[in-house]
């Protein structure tokens, strides 16, 4: 069995851009919980929360000592910069957007770390 | 305890608030005034700006910030440095001038200048000689573009501003140097870090990725129980206070608003974050993996610990090109059936658009207060009170964008009912700007630093 988390209930987070791409840094509110966004918040699966919103590829790189992940959404931005005709051409809230991911992590995980279970 | 340097962000962008640099001295204690004043296209408009006026072509914003500061400067020994010189330094540097011999304080200032950033006036040796300062990002040689080139700079490093500070300067204007290389050339002056000293050089330019946004580590667009917030009215702008070892404290004045904990702290940590591993200056490269934070009392986080290695034989160059023309327009639809009434709307403007024979690059809508910020994910909205259509069109042809602003004001007694929030005119058409990332090897760039 598996129990809903909100991604926006267990981190919080901050997005910017380098051209085309936007960067999307995710912090463990916790630094216990640090572990579940290892295990959790996959490469594939921030590529299927963006899947139709971004263009190109996903990168992912951990940073234990600050418990964040740090994601680089390639193509997410219209162009980029000025080329970019969207209200976000800058990427600024790509965070947020991350957030309202729900994990599905297993209830024995869950109840470890005791985290919120996600409004139905 | 030992020695101390503290070195305070006045300004993290041009454009940002008039008020900080005068409180950041008046509000305490600090050594150094850092203003950064340049974004990736920031340099393209002030080279607009330098072609039709060529006094003009630098941060004007400066100008007006060191009149708010004279005081301190002149008088209580507070240094500044600021990359505010644009394309155009020693423009920056005569306009303070003259603002300092009105204020009376000229005899006070010694303005060190650097330049050898711009690389606009040496493009075509550069490419004959073999470099083809090909797109970061597509690989595509900038001869593809080289007849819409704007502006060309190479990010310097702390180096020459090191050499300025001693040389005497109490004031460093700088063009396009890293905005990191502000916060980090007093530090490396101030205790003298050699320029191998890798771990210490890292530390310095982490002290200027945390502070090179202002108010953006100190409470400002921080997400973290951004509710308890307190005063962002009154909002301190932070100050690294740095030690000899590399090690730094990031605080701000006393009796401000804002926050600096861990949390504020480490989401600046992660903006504009690529690879964490590498973060690439001319000076070093900062291993991110390796930073230690730590909260030290109220209003203070610590910082330590801090990796670096030798920085690459290249240079990122700044190159902004010419790439066509762009429009938006908006209009609000109301209730009920608002996001029905905006969808209507922009299909009817695409028919007209299509019928007129015009063509761009690219069309692009939003609905705001549905889709536009987080688009599918922000799932089904019900029953808006009101809906915002914005229409943006980008293309080569100036006319048919002009075209494009003159079908939006008719959609309000054409279109859909319930519209409204047109007072604003036709859309502006507006010269896109593009930004071009380059490398070019180190040994071509050649910075000159003058103080007088």
């Amino acid at each position: 069995m598996t129990m809903k988390v909100r991604l926006l209930d267990i981190a919080h987070a901050r997005s910017g851009d380098k051209g085309d791409t936007a960067n999307v840094g995710v912090i463990a509110l916790r630094p216990e919980w640090f572990p579940v966004l290892q295990l959790f918040l996959t490469k594939e699966r921030v590529k299927k929360h963006f899947e139709g919103a971004i263009t190109g590829d996903v990168e992912r790189f951990e940073l234990p000592n600050l418990g964040a992940v740090n994601f680089l959404l390639h193509g997410a931005l219209g162009g980029g910069g000025t080329l970019s005709l969207k209200t976000d051409a800058q990427g600024k809230v790509f965070s947020t957007a991350m957030l309202r991911m729900v994990l599905e992590v297993p209830d024995a995980i869950a109840e470890r770390y005791h985290l919120p279970e996600a409004a139905a | 305890m030992s020695r101390v340097v503290r070195v305070a962000s006045g300004q993290g962008f041009w454009g940002d608030w008039l008020e900080a640099p005068r409180r950041q001295v008046e509000g305490g204690p600090v050594d150094y005034l850092m203003l950064d004043y340049l974004a990736e296209v920031t340099m393209s408009i002030l080279q607009k700006q330098k072609e039709r006026d060529p006094r003009m072509g630098y941060a004007r914003d400066f100008i007006g910030a060191m009149e708010s500061v004279f005081p301190a400067v002149a008088e209580r020994g507070v240094r500044v440095v600021a990359n505010a010189g644009g394309v155009n330094p020693e423009a920056c540097a005569e306009a303070l001038r003259e603002t300092a011999r009105r204020a009376g304080v000229a005899g006070a200032l010694r303005i060190g200048v650097i330049t050898g950033d711009d690389l606009l006036p040496r493009l075509d040796e550069l490419i004959e000689n073999g470099h083809p300062l090909s797109n970061m990002d597509t690989g595509e040689p900038l001869s593809t573009v080289r007849d819409r080139v704007l502006s060309a700079n190479a990010y310097i490093g702390a180096t020459p501003i090191v050499e300025a500070l001693g040389k005497g300067a109490n004031v460093v204007i700088t063009g396009r140097s890293t905005d990191t290389a502000l916060t980090m050339a007093p530090l490396c002056h101030e205790f003298g870090w050699a320029k191998d000293d890798w771990n210490r050089l890292a530390s310095g330019i982490v002290a200027g990725h945390i502070i090179e946004c202002g108010a953006q580590c100190s409470g400002g667009n921080c997400l973290y129980d951004w509710r308890s917030i307190p005063d962002l009215a009154n909002i301190g702008y932070p100050i690294v206070e740095a030690h000899e070892d590399g090690s730094f404290v990031v605080y701000k004045h006393p009796d401000t608003g804002g926050r600096i904990d861990v949390h504020s702290v480490t989401e600046q940590l992660v903006y504009e974050m690529g690879d964490p591993r590498e973060y690439i200056t001319p000076d070093v490269i900062a291993d991110f993996t390796s930073i230690c934070v730590a909260d030290a009392g109220e209003n203070r986080v610590r910082v330590y610990g801090v990796r670096g290695r030798p920085p690459t034989d290249k240079l990122k160059v700044s190159i902004a090109y010419r790439a066509g023309f762009k429009a938006t327009g908006t209009l609000v639809y109301a209730w009920p059936d608002a996001l029905e009434k905006a969808r209507l709307a922009d299909r009817v403007l695409r028919e007209r658009l299509d019928r007129l024979g015009l063509r761009f690059d690219e069309v692009h809508t939003e609905f705001l207060g549905v889709s536009a910020t987080h688009g599918k994910l922000a799932g089904d909205v019900v029953d808006a009170p009101e809906v915002q259509l914005r229409i943006g069109v980008r293309g080569a042809d100036r006319p048919s964008v002009e075209r494009f602003t003159r079908e939006i004001a008719p959609l309000v007694l054409n279109g859909p009912p319930s519209v409204t929030g047109f007072a604003g005119g036709r859309p502006k058409v507006e010269e896109v700007v593009a930004y071009w990332p380059a490398l070019v090897d180190k040994g071509v760039v050649t910075t000159r630093v003058s103080v007088e």
